[in-house]
């Protein structure tokens, strides 16, 4: 499987990717700002994810709200999101609207200050302060997406702080803020615009030209401090946190190496080996054998500069203590780390990963945010057809290799959730009614 | 060219046709139904086994057992232990994903054509020769408690759990979760399971789906070696109740201590899937809370800023599911948040809604249908709606047109008649200390508390 691509570049310094694929009547746009949680100043936690939340409230000839009702009404799905490098933003419309989803991205790329206003800006920062309760403080275990980055990350490193925010912070953010950030980080230069489906490369080029091409260029983006990180922590980091919880569940994190390297895809096939479905390690082992595991994963976070994260996450099963977790989990890597991986797992690893890539290529969104993805990360949206060969070419020896340098407890960091006391009576009490004992 | 210099706003351009994908049905002789839609795009193939052995089919006091079978089917066989068999899947590349929703099982896997005929070989030892080791089943029953047990701590879930439970009657399956409830799984075991499975489990209740690159003569071929010699009783279709608990409104506090938000779910007993309003029902519920720029939304999000996002629904089911509007709120605006709930659920049924809110839901209905079905995995969830639903086979290339037809006093009318506001059943997963009192003068019904177990404190 090879996806057709194709790209240019405007003299605003906007690169674009096309991918071709006219078996639908439907086209991806996407577009990829490089800029994420890292780029924020300090006492400003938060601020790029609110930000991304005022691209919806219009731009000179958009009003509040109508980007979303235009495409709606187009008969498209649309949506944006931010992490810890980048912000993305993307609408999959039927073919005959491609130039609307253009122009819509266009007008907010280009002129997105005369429609802000300080009534839009405190409706999404209370918003925003509602996905923060939504998603971290009132959701269990919520709370481990920014206390495993503060973990893994020194402090000051552009990762170590809060993607979401703290609610000081939200608060702070002023209108001030939004038109510098908009000026330094929303610039063509500092974009990648894909588009994938079903269009005609000519018009696309010139509906391109004609509402990105008038746009100013940036003056540069502000140097972020070092992201170079030691590859191993040196020492096991430990938290523990008790929390409104049911069940103790540890994440365990190891630095890797960083995505898009040689080494990343040892260190991806060793995450799948280790927790990728239930024929992996960790499932097989915790979970079905030994059932000390309710659940059992793994996963990489795939950041491409300063240092990766390959994290486990195991929930116990009702009636094991956290210690015991812990205890559990760290032997099952230390077998990983002394004896090696075999070909039948990497096999299997690899036959997973392949099918996931190839499903997921079969959505046109898909493919624009992997294009956008890596002629971000690397200049090169070509290297997404590269990547199936990547993962063939790990060899057991290669993941062996990253288990004995990677996995050891001088490169660990681990956040282990345990029920706060009064719900730790009732998990004990309804683990007893359950068992019948 | 306008006064800044951008240029103007496009028109779209004449838009390309599109059919769903063609696709044949055909019975073999053992009574197993296929279902085969060949799609060319990408190298993929996704089978769908699709078992009329739904939630709705468990049996009274044993609910969660229709669950508990489908996942023990891949947990060991004439041939292979549950290790195995995972290791037999996965080495193909793909993993067995079960499910099971009110209406039926489905068992998924998504493969490369040139594995294709290993697939549905072990797809077929699967379903036709699970052993059920007590062992395993004991394990998956205890996986399934330690999810209930989580469910306490988790507001979304609980909220939905709990809205099944004060919205029907104590007689009607609806009431408690799909997947049972710690009191009847902790009643199943082996022999449950093993009596469900050759009660359901039969070629005549199951169907094949296959969507992606294959040819119908090929899966036909694969299909009847796999699945040919299959044998099995004659299984009854299970009618489900329901019916409602309460005929009048009523609000429903489960404590959740030092909650900063309430998960609310506002609704009643909806409307079975074959109905005849369906086509105003969805775009009805479109202008309501099924899109961002729906009234509820706007209202709640964009205009007070009260949540992250509110929207509402109707779960379609063969017997008639929930209508619930469903948002999380900071928990001093609780029963704020109600009364504006409250307020477009009644003006939804006062008038009709304008044409711009009409066009913009049909528009929305009609102009994203081709980019529902994308992949190959979400064709077979269609194809196994026309089946499960028993639609017809040219459902989908009607729907469009069925869209369209929709008038604004169609949406006023089912309204009126499908959204009921002094049923309404309002669940308020949050802090009693801080809503109680405000709800209470509200005044939308009488305010009951609960603890996460469903017992009434109060």
């Amino acid at each position: 499987m090879r996806l057709p691509i194709d790209t240019f570049r405007l003299p605003n310094g906007l690169f674009v990717t096309l991918s071709e694929d006219h078996t639908a009547p439907l086209v991806a746009v996407n577009v990829w700002y490089h800029v994420g949680s890292a780029n924020e100043r300090e006492g400003r936690t938060g601020f790029a994810h609110l930000f991304e939340h005022m691209l919806f409230q219009g731009s000179e000839h958009v009003g509040a709200n109508e980007h979303f009702e235009l495409v709606q009404r187009a008969g498209g799905t649309l949506n944006g999101s931010t992490w810890l490098d980048r912000t993305n933003y993307f609408e999959t419309v039927p073919s005959n609207q491609l130039a609307l989803a253009l122009w819509l991205e266009a007008d907010r790329m280009g002129r997105l200050l005369p429609a802000m206003t300080q009534q839009k800006l405190d409706t999404q920062r209370d918003v925003v302060k509602n996905e923060r309760r939504w998603s971290v403080d009132n959701q269990p275990y919520g709370t481990w997406w920014e206390k495993l980055p503060a973990l893994a990350f020194p402090p000051r490193h552009p990762f170590h702080h809060s993607l979401i925010g703290s609610m000081e912070d939200l608060s702070a953010a002023s209108l001030e803020d939004v038109a510098q950030f908009f000026a330094t980080y929303y610039t063509p230069d500092n974009a990648v615009l894909s588009i994938a489906g079903d269009f005609d490369p000519g018009e696309a080029r010139r509906l391109v030209q004609e509402y990105y091409g008038a746009i100013a260029a940036g003056t540069g983006r502000p140097p972020l401090p070092s992201m170079q990180l030691p590859p191993a922590f040196g020492e096991w980091r430990r938290e523990v946190v008790p929390d409104a919880v049911m069940l103790p569940r540890l994440y365990l994190a190891f630095r890797s190496p960083v995505f898009g390297s040689d080494a990343y895809y040892a260190a991806s096939v060793c995450g799948a080996v280790l927790g990728m479905r239930r024929g992996s390690r960790l499932h097989r082992s915790l979970v079905r054998e030994r059932q000390i595991a309710a659940e059992a994963s793994a996963f990489t976070f795939d950041l491409p500069k300063g240092s990766d994260l390959l994290v486990i996450d195991v929930t116990a099963r009702p009636g094991v203590d956290a210690e015991v977790l812990e205890r559990e989990v760290a032997r099952e890597v230390d077998r990983l780390r002394v004896e090696g991986v075999t070909d039948a797992e990497v096999e299997r690893a690899v036959a997973l990963i392949e099918t996931d890539f190839i499903t997921a290529m079969q959505s046109a969104g898909e493919r624009a945010d992997k294009l956008s993805m890596f002629a971000t990360y690397f200049g090169d949206p070509r290297l997404l057809n590269d990547q199936v060969d990547r993962y063939r070419r790990v060899r057991a020896a290669d993941v062996s290799a990253f288990a004995r340098e990677r996995l050891g407890p001088d490169n660990r960091a681990s956040l282990l959730y345990v029920p706060q006391e009064n719900d730790a009576e009732r998990a004990a009490a309804a683990s007893l009614a359950a068992t019948g004992t | 060219m306008n006064a800044t210099g951008a240029p103007p706003r496009p028109a779209p351009g004449p838009s390309r046709v599109y059919h769903f994908p063609r696709f044949e049905r055909l019975t073999l002789q053992n009574g197993l139904s296929l279902v085969v839609a060949p799609v060319a795009k990408l190298p993929v193939v996704t089978v769908l086994a699709l078992v009329d052995a739904g939630a709705a089919c468990d049996v009274p006091g044993r609910e969660g057992v229709a669950l508990l079978t489908a996942r023990a089917l891949a947990e060991g066989t004439a041939r292979s232990d549950g290790a195995e068999l995972t290791e037999r899947f996965e080495r193909l590349g793909t993993a067995l994903d079960t499910s099971t929703d009110w209406d039926s099982t489905a068992l998924r896997v998504t493969v490369t054509p040139a594995r294709l005929a290993a697939a549905l070989t072990l797809l077929a030892e699967v379903l036709r020769t699970p052993r059920f080791p007590e062992r395993e089943v004991e394990r998956l029953k205890q996986e399934r408690l330690a999810e209930l047990l989580q469910q306490r701590a988790e507001p979304r879930g609980l909220a939905d759990d709990m809205f099944g439970r004060f919205a029907y009657a104590a007689d009607s399956r609806y009431a408690l979760p799909d997947g049972g409830t710690e009191a009847t799984v902790s009643s199943l075991n082996r022999d449950a399971v093993a009596q469900f499975y050759g009660a359901r489990y039969a070629p005549g209740s199951t169907t094949l789906i296959m969507v992606g690159d294959v040819s119908a003569d090929a899966a036909r071929t694969i299909a009847a070696e796999a699945f040919g010699d299959w044998s099995g009783p004659a299984v009854p279709t299970i009618a489900v109740s329901d019916r409602a608990l309460r005929s009048t409104r009523a609000v429903h506090v489960v404590a959740k201590a030092d909650a900063p938000q309430s998960e609310l779910r506002v609704g009643h007993v909806g409307v079975p899937r074959r109905h005849p309003d369906y086509f105003p029902i969805i775009v009805m519920n479109a202008i309501l809370g099924g899109l961002f720029s729906s009234r509820i939304n706007l209202n709640l999000r964009e205009a007070h800023a009260y949540t992250y996002g509110a929207f509402s629904s109707f779960d379609w089911r063969r017997a008639a599911g929930p209508f619930t509007v469903a948002t999380a709120v900071r928990s001093d605006v609780t029963d704020a948040a109600l009364g504006e709930i409250m307020l477009e659920i009644e003006r939804m049924r006062a008038d009709a809604v304008t044409d711009g809110e009409l066009s913009l839901a049909t528009s929305y209905l009609d102009g994203v249908f081709p980019i529902r079905f994308e992949t190959t995995a979400a064709i077979a969830n269609a194809l196994a709606s026309v089946v499960s639903y028993g639609l017809p086979d040219d459902y989908f290339d009607q729907y469009r047109a069925n869209v369209r037809a929709v008038t604004a006093a169609d949406v006023l009318r089912v309204a009126r008649v499908h959204v009921r506001p002094e049923q309404l059943q309002v669940v308020v997963v949050g802090d009693p200390d801080v809503v109680r009192e405000p709800l209470e003068q509200r005044a939308l019904g009488p305010v009951y508390v609960y603890d996460a177990e469903g017992r009434a404190i109060g």
